[in-house]
């Protein structure tokens, strides 16, 4: 069992703070993954939980031990870093295997788990090379190797898909899931990149400004954010924000936005979003998909409204496209076949029951 | 071109003219012009030297008489030579060590000082090797002086005896060591420091992570990845160490009794104080396949990791 317990963990760099009493609770066989901006104390965290950074208040337990003053080594951990450092002066089976010959493994034992690792991982014919000679994939599939070769009770990959192009980063993490679902280590992944966490992750965990803004299924966070920063964080292109105002008219909620512009809640959210009629710094969030070409349909809760359109942006399976309300760029997503024009006015359709509603003042959605 | 050539199918001038300029054009051509200042001044100053020594040691004491072999046959008749040949190198091979040792360890020091105060401890350790060695083995000649000596006056303080630093074989042969190691360590210093802050720091933390202790991280990072430097600055310092001349001439030039000599003051006391040009000429020639061997080895070595690294 390796479950990692965070208890009121702080990291402080002279008058800095960059972690402020994080808590945070990993089951054991979990992909993990922290994501945020840079700045936001997500490697921190890991650091810490390497035990590469001291840290200044607050517990970490790895499998109901706290090692707050165990040295990486005693930790039982291992990590794959950004730019993978391996030792240049060791073949890649010196590499996968030093951490074993450390611990005085045998011989037979270590050269099984090498080879196993090597297969899981399809480099067993680069055993023999030193890092200089392989690619950037390569070399990272070594760093992951010398992590599984350890059989550690957690996984530590600090932004491990950072250094690689385009291309080979969705290859490799395509590759990371398959990993993981053959090796079922619980596993702790920085990135900054939302999408990396997206796919990867059972769990994430979005950081910002050294504290959590959320913890929770992909799904969830993309659904149903709990603060303006993960509505805006997660998501591509970012969720538009809104400033509107809510009225009650005949009984009905409506989410005005300008004197021409208002629509209305959807039944369901009334209650929820009364308390909240008149009340100032509201603002509407709205994902690029639920801002669509106009289209037959029998939905309550879908509105047509009629933009001037100021950029197109076609994709190729889809258009994006972007006006301004209320002084702010807003982007939808339409067909590329709807006839979306720049400096043209066109027939969109907000979808309201994706409606997300926010007060600008504590950034908590409502 | 083509045009030229076809109007010209058997014009030997536009011919050679254009095979000129060719030459000229050639990458090989331009770098060996570039080169060409260097490859003079090093064949005024070391060919010229190095093929007049060889010469040199070809003829008689009074340089009249070409005589062969016959200086290195004397020498290798006398045992002075060879006391010289293993002073030369108890000399340069224990110094080399202590110096490596000692530059190691104090490099891994600095290296852990805050960057802030770095800069002034790395300036203040460099001291002894910035200052003129004729002048700082002046200030250690009064230090081992042996009515003055401050080292002795510190050490009958406590109680000790005082050390014969430069009137004994054994302790003078210390005392030049000690000296030549505190002079050249801040060299190793430098070197090894530049070489520790090359080495990538995830190196290591991946090294702790894989459970390495302190000192096996030494063993198994540090040391490898400076392995060239270590290689080089060793060889480097083993070169200028044998042929070391200043200290052993102001220190103890040659005493008590030649147990101090190295190749470089025996040539000069032979050759110059003694008037034997020839013979001196044939001592100093002995360092070239010493030092010769000693090069080729490292430098092999370097090689073969360089392609590897």
């Amino acid at each position: 069992m390796a479950q990692v317990t965070l208890r009121k963990v702080v990291k402080k760099y002279d008058e800095v703070l960059a972690v402020r009493g994080i808590d945070l609770d990993i089951t054991d066989k979990e992909f993990i993954v922290l994501v945020g901006p840079s700045g936001c104390g997500k490697s921190t965290t890991l650091r810490m939980i390497a035990g590469l950074e001291e840290i200044s208040g607050g517990d970490i337990a790895i499998g109901g031990h706290v090692v707050n003053d165990v040295p990486p080594k005693d930790r039982d951990i291992a990590m794959v870093f950004q730019n993978y450092a391996l030792y240049p002066h060791m073949n890649v089976y010196e590499n996968m295997s030093f951490g074993l010959k450390l611990k005085k493994t045998p011989k037979d034992v270590i050269d099984q788990r090498v080879r196993q690792a090597a297969q899981i991982l399809d480099i067993t014919e680069l055993l023999d090379r030193k890092p200089k000679q392989l690619s950037g994939g390569q070399r990272q599939r070594v760093a992951m190797g010398r992590a599984i070769v350890r059989d550690p009770k957690v996984f530590l990959f600090d932004e491990p898909l950072s250094n690689l192009d385009a291309k080979l980063r969705v290859q490799m993490r395509t590759e990371i899931k398959k990993v993981h679902q053959k090796v079922r280590t619980t596993t702790v992944y920085v990135t900054h990149d939302q999408v990396e966490a997206m796919t990867l992750a059972d769990r994430v965990v979005v950081m910002n400004g050294g504290i959590i803004e959320q913890v929770g299924s992909p799904n969830d966070l993309y659904h149903s954010p709990a603060t303006k920063f993960v509505a805006g964080f997660i998501g591509s292109p970012a969720m538009n924000f809104i400033s509107c105002q809510l009225e009650q008219a005949a009984g009905a909620l409506r989410v005005r936005l300008n004197d021409t512009l208002s629509f209305p809640v959807p039944a369901d959210r009334t209650t929820r979003y009364t308390p909240y009629v008149g009340k100032p710094n509201l603002m509407l969030g709205l994902r690029p998909e639920h801002i669509t070409e106009t289209r037959p349909h029998t939905e309550p809760n879908q509105h047509d409204f009629d933009m001037m359109i100021d950029v197109v942006e076609p994709m190729g399976m889809e258009t994006l496209v972007y006006f301004t309300v209320n002084g702010r760029e807003i982007c939808g997503r339409v067909n590329p076949n709807a006839g979306a024009e720049a400096a043209q006015s066109m027939k969109l359709r907000a979808d309201l029951s994706n409606m997300h509603l926010i007060d600008d003042s504590t950034g908590k959605v409502l | 071109m083509a045009d030229i050539a076809a109007r010209n199918p058997a014009g030997h001038p536009t011919q050679q003219r254009s095979s000129l300029h060719k030459l000229m054009q050639r990458k090989s051509t331009i770098a060996f012009l570039m080169a060409l200042p260097l490859i003079l001044l090093i064949t005024i100053l070391v060919a010229y030297p190095a093929g007049y020594a060889v010469y040199l040691a070809t003829l008689n004491k009074g340089m009249t008489r070409f005589v062969g072999f016959g200086n290195f046959e004397f020498l290798f008749g006398r045992d002075t030579f060879w006391l010289v040949v293993y002073q030369s190198c108890l000399f340069a091979i224990t110094a080399v060590i202590f110096k490596a040792i000692i530059g190691f360890v104090v490099a891994h020091f600095v290296h852990n000082i805050p960057a802030k105060g770095q800069r002034k401890w790395r300036g203040m350790l460099l001291v002894p090797w910035v200052i003129p060695p004729a002048m700082s083995t002046l200030a250690w000649l009064w230090l081992f002086d042996p009515s003055y000596s401050a080292l002795n006056w510190v050490l009958e303080g406590v109680g000790l005896s005082g050390i014969p630093w430069t009137g004994e074989a054994g302790w003078a042969r210390f005392s030049v060591i000690l000296v030549n190691v505190w002079i050249g360590s801040p060299f190793f210093m430098i070197m090894y420091l530049a070489a520790l802050k090359s080495v990538p720091e995830q190196l290591y933390e991946a090294a702790s992570i894989d459970g390495a202790t302190w000192w096996q991280r030494i063993w198994y990072v540090t040391l490898p990845m400076m392995r060239n430097i270590i290689a080089i600055t060793a060889l480097f310092s083993l070169i200028v160490t044998f042929a070391n001349f200043d200290i052993v001439r102001v220190l103890t030039a040659g005493g008590p009794l030649n147990s101090t000599h190295i190749f470089g003051t025996w040539a000069f006391r032979v050759g110059i104080e003694g008037g034997d040009i020839p013979l001196g000429a044939a001592v100093s020639l002995f360092m070239v396949p010493i030092l010769a061997v000693a090069a080729t080895f490292i430098l092999r070595d370097i090689t073969k990791r360089g392609s590897e690294v």
